[in-house]
């Protein structure tokens, strides 16, 4: 891939904006929410410089049904918003996937249940893992930890999405968003090259009329669908898998974690690696598909699991169900929007050898 | 002017707007049922359509009322 | 003899699945006459609803893209954005577009999006067995307004195409009915005008479109149409309510 000889420093919410124009998106429908309002005001400006559009809508809900609209009529389209303006989302992300539409979603997490606050978390993993709609589907989620992986994660979701016909969800938060770091972005790509999508209803010139719908009202052919849907979701499962692991080669215990959480785990390992401990980092790029295999592997030598997160527990159900028993699984976290310091989760590394006696 | 109506049978629902609609009474609803279950619209013989003796004008107004766009006519070129 | 009524060749040869009386097919037919007479098959896409109507793409033979229970006009603004050039049409039953897709219709016509919206009401909602709709006139039985609508217990029917006509985005708003031969003509005209003023950009069209449910009304065919010409009109009077193209307004647009 062709980049940018120079960096750019720019902000996480911008720098997914930029990444996603280089990627061919030329429309963006949103409603502004904090931490994310960069992300519009951005695409605001930027897009209209591309040939595109943006379009500020009068709530989330008819964000999304633009993003349908739009996905429909064949365009490369994206939305963006946080926490509680995602959960008005759903009703879209849901038809999204039972329409095979392919579309680009941002998550800027911020604290919850309800209102909530607008600092970092990661409470939104069991709505963007499973679903988060009503129906039987699954949205790609990946889950960018620095500015680098937010470019280059937003600019792969648009293929993913296309690729597969299905929505990708960008799960970064606050903090991700505001953060300031350099990055090299590939250069602007040639919307007129893309690959052709023969199903987008764009009227019916030399060809028959067609349609796109989610209603199947005969249960059989409703059930077809429905395993048409799984067995697409189980090739991405087999192929499109993506992690991190840092000093996990002799690590008798490993941290999980995603995002900024992980940033976070992987100076805690730099901490305890230089008191003797061995401990290592998985960190899940993808969480769904979840790297389970992964996981499994390390277990052969790794007995102990330390999952930590920014919320009260979430992913480690995933860790759960990928050792299925075979390791110790320890949980952490810090909800509400708390980000804790490296030295608190390398204190925690140090307690659990101790306590657990790992040698 | 003299026209003609082709009613479908296998479209037609039996409302009876057609009925109503028709200003010279030449329509009416049959006894027999469609594959729907439906007793169907028919023109009437030529001996029964002389309501007011102008019967079926091929003015389109039944057609133009038909739900199930079920009905085709034809009028006679001057 | 010469054909001079026959099926339009935009309507798909299957049978309707609406009941008898149902003026939701003879709508079909006029929107179906309309984009072949303007020969603008090549560049529709229609946008149905959730209610009654979902099925519609069984039946027009254009492009058609299904939208979430009264999201028409917000995904009708995905489509018409990525295709200017294009004639988007949503087709929305009166609980679709004015209570659960309100606030995407006001918007889409606040904006000034161009694109039309056939807004078929028929005081009821027909798919889910006759239940009170935001349409449903002052006195009219349903199970949900059981002994009659009131405005004291169950708010008062909303004149949504009256609303849309105030937003300075709206081009042209009409109302009309399909329960006589000329109210069928009258509708037709209207569903042109407003193509073509989209096709022209001048902003957000709808054409409402008073249909009878003998179903849900409990009415033979020709007593549902006699109630809508006499009894729904006093709520919801006919004619032209915003034309921005008509000589004598002066509308605050643009």
């Amino acid at each position: 891939m062709k980049r940018d000889e120079k960096p750019s420093l720019m902000r996480g919410s911008h720098i997914v904006a930029e990444a996603a124009v280089r990627a061919g998106c030329r429309y963006y429908f949103g409603y502004p929410i904090t931490p994310q309002n960069e992300l519009p005001e951005y695409m605001s400006r930027r897009l209209p410089e591309v040939g595109g559009t943006f379009v500020q809508a009068e709530s989330e809900i008819a964000s999304i049904n633009m993003v349908i609209g739009a996905s429909m009529a064949g365009a490369r389209v994206m939305t963006s918003s946080s926490s509680p303006g995602i959960s008005l989302k759903q009703e879209g992300i849901s038809y999204l996937g039972g329409l095979e539409l392919p579309a680009v979603i941002v998550n800027m997490m911020r604290g919850g249940p309800g209102l909530g606050n607008i600092a970092p978390s990661q409470s939104d993993y069991f709505q963007a893992t499973r679903g988060g709609g009503h129906g039987d589907y699954r949205t790609i989620v990946l889950a960018p930890a620095s500015g680098q992986e937010l470019c280059d994660l937003t600019y792969r979701a648009f293929d993913l999405a296309d690729h597969y016909r299905n929505p990708v969800l960008i799960l970064a938060d606050g903090m991700m968003g505001q953060m300031m770091e350099p990055v090299r972005f590939p250069v602007l790509r040639d919307v007129q090259k893309l690959p052709k999508k023969p199903w987008t209803i764009t009227g019916a010139k030399g060809r028959k009329s067609h349609f796109i719908r989610s209603l199947i009202l005969d249960p059989g052919q409703m059930e077809e669908h429905n395993w048409k849907l799984i067995r697409k979701y189980e090739q991405i499962t087999d192929q499109e898998v993506q992690y991190e692991t840092f000093k996990t080669e002799d690590a008798k215990l490993v941290i999980v974690a995603f995002g900024t959480a992980a940033r976070i785990a992987k100076a805690a390992v730099k901490r305890a690696r230089a008191e003797g401990l061995p401990v290592g980092l998985l960190r899940p790029i993808t969480l769904w598909p979840y790297p389970k295999k992964a996981l499994r592997e390390l277990s052969k030598h790794a007995k102990h699991f330390f999952v930590f997160e920014l919320n009260a527990g979430q992913m480690v159900e995933d860790v759960q169900l990928a050792l299925k028993g075979d390791a110790d699984v320890f949980f952490y976290g810090r909800p509400g929007g708390v980000v804790p310091n490296p030295a608190e989760i390398a204190r925690i590394i140090s307690r659990q050898f101790f306590q657990k006696e790992i040698v | 002017m003299k026209g003609s109506i082709k009613i479908d049978s296998n479209l037609c629902k039996g409302c009876g707007l057609c009925v109503e609609t028709c200003p010279n009474g030449v329509i009416e609803i049959g006894s027999q049922r469609n594959g729907m279950g439906y007793f169907y619209a028919v023109a009437k013989k030529t001996s029964k359509k002389a309501e007011n003796g102008r019967g079926c004008t091929g003015c389109t107004l039944c057609a133009i009322m038909c739900p199930e766009v079920a009905i085709e006519v034809c009028r006679e070129e001057r | 003899m010469k054909k001079v009524f026959s099926r339009p060749k935009l309507l798909k040869p299957n049978p309707f699945h609406y009941c008898p009386g149902c003026g939701h097919s003879l709508l079909h037919r006029v929107v179906a006459e309309v984009i072949e007479e303007m020969e603008a098959d090549e560049i529709a896409i229609g946008i149905p609803p959730a209610g009654c109507a979902v099925l519609a793409y069984n039946y027009f033979d254009v492009d058609m893209g299904e939208a979430a229970h009264g999201r028409g006009a917000a995904l009708a603004t995905g489509v018409k954005r990525v295709l200017p050039d294009h004639l988007v049409f949503t087709y929305q039953g009166d609980g679709d577009i004015a209570a659960i897709g309100t606030a995407e219709t006001v918007h889409a016509a606040n904006r000034g999006e161009k694109i039309t919206c056939i807004f078929v009401n028929n005081a009821v909602y027909g798919m889910t067995g006759g239940q009170m709709a935001p349409t449903t006139i002052l006195g009219q039985p349903t199970t949900t307004s059981p002994g009659g609508r009131t405005g004291n217990r169950d708010g008062f029917p909303l004149n949504l195409s009256e609303m849309l006509a105030v937003t300075r985005g709206s081009a042209y708003i009409e109302r009309t009915s399909v329960t006589t031969p000329a109210g069928i003509r009258a509708t037709k005209k209207a569903v042109r005008k407003a193509f073509e003023i989209q096709l022209q950009g001048l902003g957000f069209t709808l054409v409402e479109v008073l249909s009878p449910c003998p179903t849900n009304l409990k009415m033979s065919p020709a007593d549902a149409c006699k109630w809508v010409d006499t009894e729904m009109v006093n709520f919801f009077p006919l004619g032209v309510i915003k034309d921005i193209t008509a000589p004598q307004e002066n509308h605050d647009a643009h």
